[in-house]
């Protein structure tokens, strides 16, 4: 037989799972810098989540609603429990806190036009309200962040509602973190820094720790807005069953639970991949907890940490949260790594639908950056309608499948109305595996 | 002149009466008898009024002050003029954790102790302890005075930023980036105008200054210890 | 996260007034812990070769009469008892060792809350003015007594779960805080010998001490050693046969106050809880210095 007639094959190279490309990559990055690597952006791997439940349409024993004449209600009332003037939404879909600084002005002011448009809140974020922000968003939630950055009590006065934040789903634990190239005069001046430093957040509150102490800084804040608005607690899901009891024994009017998937301006990429729970499994425990108080819909329960599309949005208020909020989602809306910003995506070593070095300040979409050439190309009025426009569709997408569910209002979704198609996305959501009756980890 | 007895009336009724001051001064002297450590008095004042607590206050009071005057007969208990704006807290007796706790503007007088993290964050209030102050004062300290007649505890300006430290009796450790530093003429000079307002007889030229060493401002491996 | 008190006389004429004085102290701190309060109360010694036990049922209709009887027949040693609520003190001249034997045996559901010579620790669910009149907390004597209210944090609301909790013989532990390496010292203090009742980490906290103490160390060392061993937040009260002891973690966020006076030593999470107590506008006011033992004790008679 001639040896020469066989084409020699390719030998086929093996990659390691533990060592891949990427980690070899960090591996060496590391070696080279001796500093941890920092990005933007929630956790990037693949999760139970949603996507792993399915809703039950209308058949023989339930019927469908039809659409328009037969109304599927979606606005929800926050913070009743308490406060004089309650935050009345015509969604419940809310802009999550993302700060001055982590984005540009034009970026916020782009939100709060969008959300204003669609009847819902906006949210300040670790360095303060500016005056675009107020003076764009009809609803805006005012976040009472450990480094207190740019806290003032005037702008207290002006918030529609306060929200005091332990943690954040991307990195619950952590704090603030902005680098120097986004310290600018501006964002310096609202921090009291020097211009150009990279930002130092403390974790934990300066003045309470823990949620007996928690308690009198909550009274404090209602006492300093004669109990008029609203007060919300923001925690990154972690113990929620525990965290949600104890924030309702310290007086929330409303908790924010933000789950792993949730972003952040920049943080250490392993605080964001490994740490943290993903939402899924938060929200029964959150319920549950609230329920054991008999306070569920009376402390109301908002969830953020990976929420797309009005299917994401059904299928949280299904399992018990009364809104959702969105970050991330709402940063893609405005154009965030847009496809025709691949080129130059490209120069920064990325690509379209992968940039998430925001922590530069170098985003060619004008959203997370502080540069004023690449600020200007972020239109806020456009941006504000390509907002609303994604909140509509957000909604309008819940609602078809809130009526095909036979529900005449988004809140009378429930859990009933879902099944599961793995083991582990039917543990964590406490819905049974679809076409069985059986919810695993049930006795736990 | 107006007297709130708080074994009569509530703190709620105290606060509202003083908010309601806004734009509508009818009482420029207020009164509080039978504090009795309660929590947040005195919170959210907004107009220069003058604020007499004649006890002990607990958590958080005069918190978020702007331009009034309020002087406790007493001690204070956490967040004493937490994130005060403007105007003037003085506290007779001890104050503690958490004193002035990132406020951006006034002045704070407390004749007796401060406990831990005293000016913990602070953001431009100017501090002026008569005794001694805690561990951990001052930490992540932006901007603002700090001036301590006695000793300071453990970790002073530890992550210090720009917040100009004076102590005249020991420190008992240093932060991280935190530094002694030269006095000059200039800061014996804006010690002493310090010192004057608080009223203390105290001589400037006692005095040590501290301030942030500025390695930490940008990443550098070679500080990763001091994290 | 809770509230924690209390009160130790130095002056021996007030005894009388004990429970008078700290009732309102507990009360004060009800925001801070509504779910359950307790509080070990020293006093009414007993004598050599006798020991004192509280002893609690789940409700105040167990038959203790019957228990007793038991224990009479059982054991043929001089005792005396009464009935608190759902409690009873019951005083033996006997060993320990031998006495929980024998309760083991005859009532193993009702819950030995604490032994010694002196010591007697009452606690339970419920606001603690709840707790106080149920217990009648406001005539009772003693020397020095120590309190805690809880806002159950990682673990369920129960009666086991409420502080005071037992260390030893006349010993016991309130905290304010949270550890964060319970589990782990749990697992460790279990191949030690020491008992668990609950997922509570002041039930580890109080079991790591009793061990050191088990051990030899002395109070002071036992304490230092804690130090080390439990991460976290705490401020812990300690109960003593002579005395109480208070120490704070080295970072110090959870907050604690005292005053001292001719007449007493004081110790309170916030200023308001002693505002009632007599002398204290004119009080000695501080708060204790992280990672140190502040103690105060009588010599042994």
């Amino acid at each position: 037989m001639s040896e020469s007639n066989t084409p020699k094959a390719a030998p086929v190279l093996r990659e390691s799972a533990t060592f891949d490309r990427l980690t070899i990559q960090e591996i060496q990055r590391a070696a080279e810098t001796g500093i941890y690597d920092i990005r933007g952006g929630g956790t990037k791997r693949k999760l139970p989540h949603f996507d792993d439940l399915l809703l039950l349409g209308a058949s023989v024993s339930r019927y469908p609603l039809e659409g328009y004449r037969e109304k599927c209600g979606t606005d929800v009332i926050l913070g009743n429990r308490f406060a004089k003037k309650p935050i009345h939404l015509k969604i419940p879909v809310t802009i999550a806190g993302m700060s001055f600084g982590a984005l540009s002005a034009n970026a916020k002011e782009a939100l709060g036009r969008g959300a204003t448009i669609a009847g819902t809140s906006t949210t300040t974020g670790d360095g303060g309200m500016t005056p675009e922000e107020r003076g764009q968003s009809q609803h805006l939630v005012y976040q009472y962040l450990p480094s207190r950055y740019g806290m003032n009590p005037d702008d207290l006065r002006k918030a529609d509602a306060i929200e005091i934040v332990l943690g954040q789903g991307a990195k619950p634990g952590g704090g603030g973190m902005l680098l120097g190239m986004k310290v600018t005069e501006r964002v310096a001046g609202m921090r009291t820094l020097p211009v150009g430093v990279d930002q130092r957040s403390a974790c934990r509150h300066p003045d309470w720790t823990g949620p007996d102490d928690l308690a009198i800084k909550i009274a404090e804040i209602r006492e300093i807005t004669d109990w008029e608005k609203p007060i919300y607690v923001k925690i990154g899901a972690s113990r929620p069953y525990y965290d949600v009891k104890l924030a309702v024994k310290a007086g929330a009017d409303v908790i924010v639970l933000d789950g792993m998937q949730g972003g952040t301006a920049a943080t250490q990429e392993v605080f964001i991949e490994h740490v943290g729970l993903p939402i899924l499994c938060v929200i029964p425990q959150a319920v549950q907890a609230l329920q054991e108080m008999g306070m569920h819909r009376k402390v109301q329960l908002i969830v953020s940490g990976g929420i797309r599309n009005g299917a994401d949005v059904a299928k949280a208020m299904a399992l018990g949260a009364d809104a959702v909020a969105i970050g991330t989602a709402a940063l893609i809306a405005l154009g965030d790594n847009h496809p025709r910003l691949d080129e130059e995506l490209k120069k920064l070593g990325s690509a379209a639908g992968f940039y998430d070095d925001w922590q530069n300040g170098r985003d060619p979409a004008g959203i997370t950056t502080q540069d004023p050439e690449l600020s200007k190309r972020l239109d806020p009025v456009e941006g504000g309608r390509r907002l609303a426009n994604y909140l509509r569709v957000l909604v309008l997408e819940a609602q078809t499948m809130a009526r095909a569910c036979g529900k005449s209002h988004l809140h009378n979704l429930d859990p009933e109305d879902l099944v599961a198609l793995t083991v582990e996305s039917a543990a964590m959501a406490r819905v049974p595996l679809a076409g069985t009756s059986w919810v695993p980890g049930s006795q736990y | 002149m107006k007297t709130i007895d708080l074994s009569k009336s509530t703190v709620r009724e105290l606060n509202q009466a003083l908010h309601d001051q806004v734009n509508n001064v009818q009482e420029r002297e207020w009164v509080v008898t039978h504090s009795d450590g309660a929590h947040n008095l005195a919170v959210g004042v907004s107009e220069a009024v003058s604020i007499d607590i004649q006890g002990h206050a607990g958590y958080y009071c005069a918190g978020m002050n702007q331009k009034a005057s309020v002087t406790v007969h007493g001690n204070v208990g956490v967040g004493c003029a937490e994130n005060m704006m403007s105007g003037y807290v003085r506290v007779k007796g001890s104050a503690s954790q958490a004193a002035g706790a990132t406020a951006h503007g006034g002045l704070l007088v407390i004749e007796g102790d401060a406990g831990a993290r005293c000016g913990i964050s602070m953001k431009g209030i100017d501090i002026i302890v008569g005794g001694s102050i805690g561990h951990m004062s001052c930490f992540m300290g932006q901007a603002g005075r700090l001036v301590v007649c006695g000793d300071a505890g453990d970790a002073l300006g530890d992550s210090l930023y720009e917040t100009r430290i004076f102590v005249k009796g020991n420190v008992e450790s240093l932060g991280s980036d935190c530094i002694a530093k030269e006095m000059r003429p200039e800061h014996i000079e804006e010690l002493q105008a310090l010192l004057n307002r608080a009223g203390f007889n105290e001589k400037a030229s006692d005095f040590k200054r501290y301030g942030s060493a500025r390695q930490l401002y940008n990443f550098k491996v070679d500080n990763a210890s001091a994290y | 996260m809770c509230g924690i008190v209390g009160l130790y006389l130095k002056n021996p004429a007030l005894e009388s007034r004990l429970g008078e004085l700290f009732e309102p102290m507990l009360e004060a701190m009800t925001d801070r812990g509504p779910d359950s309060a307790g509080f070990a109360i020293y006093g009414d010694e007993v004598g050599d070769g006798w020991v004192k036990l509280t002893l609690q049922a789940t409700s105040e209709d167990y038959d203790f009469k019957a228990l007793i009887a038991g224990v009479r027949s059982r054991l043929q040693l001089p005792l005396d008892w009464f009935q608190n609520a759902s409690a009873i003190v019951l005083k033996i001249q006997a060993d320990e060792a031998v006495v929980r034997a024998v309760l083991g045996e005859l009532a193993p559901t009702v819950r030995i809350m604490s032994v010694g010579k002196s010591i007697e620790i009452l606690k339970g669910m419920g606001l603690p003015k709840e707790i106080s009149a149920r217990f009648g907390l406001g005539s009772m004597k003693g020397s020095h007594i120590i309190g805690h209210t809880r806002m159950a944090t990682e673990s369920a609301v129960t009666m086991e779960g409420s502080h005071p909790f037992s260390t030893g013989a006349d010993l016991c532990l309130v905290h304010n805080g949270s550890l964060s390496n319970h589990f782990r010292l749990r697992q460790e203090l279990r191949r030690e010998g020491i008992h668990f009742d609950t997922e509570n980490d002041t039930e580890v906290a109080a079991g790591y001490l009793a061990w050191r103490l088990q051990q030899g160390d002395s109070l002071k060392t036992a304490l230092d050693s804690s130090l080390e061993a439990l991460d976290g937040f705490f401020t812990f009260a300690i109960g003593t046969r002579n005395g109480f002891a208070v120490i704070r973690d080295p970072i110090a966020c959870k907050p604690a106050i005292l005053a001292e006076t001719d007449d007493y030593v004081a110790m309170a999470s916030e200023y308001q809880a002693l505002s009632s107590l007599p002398g204290i506008e004119t009080a000695k006011v501080w708060e204790p210095v992280p990672a140190t033992m502040y103690i105060w004790e009588r010599e042994s008679a």
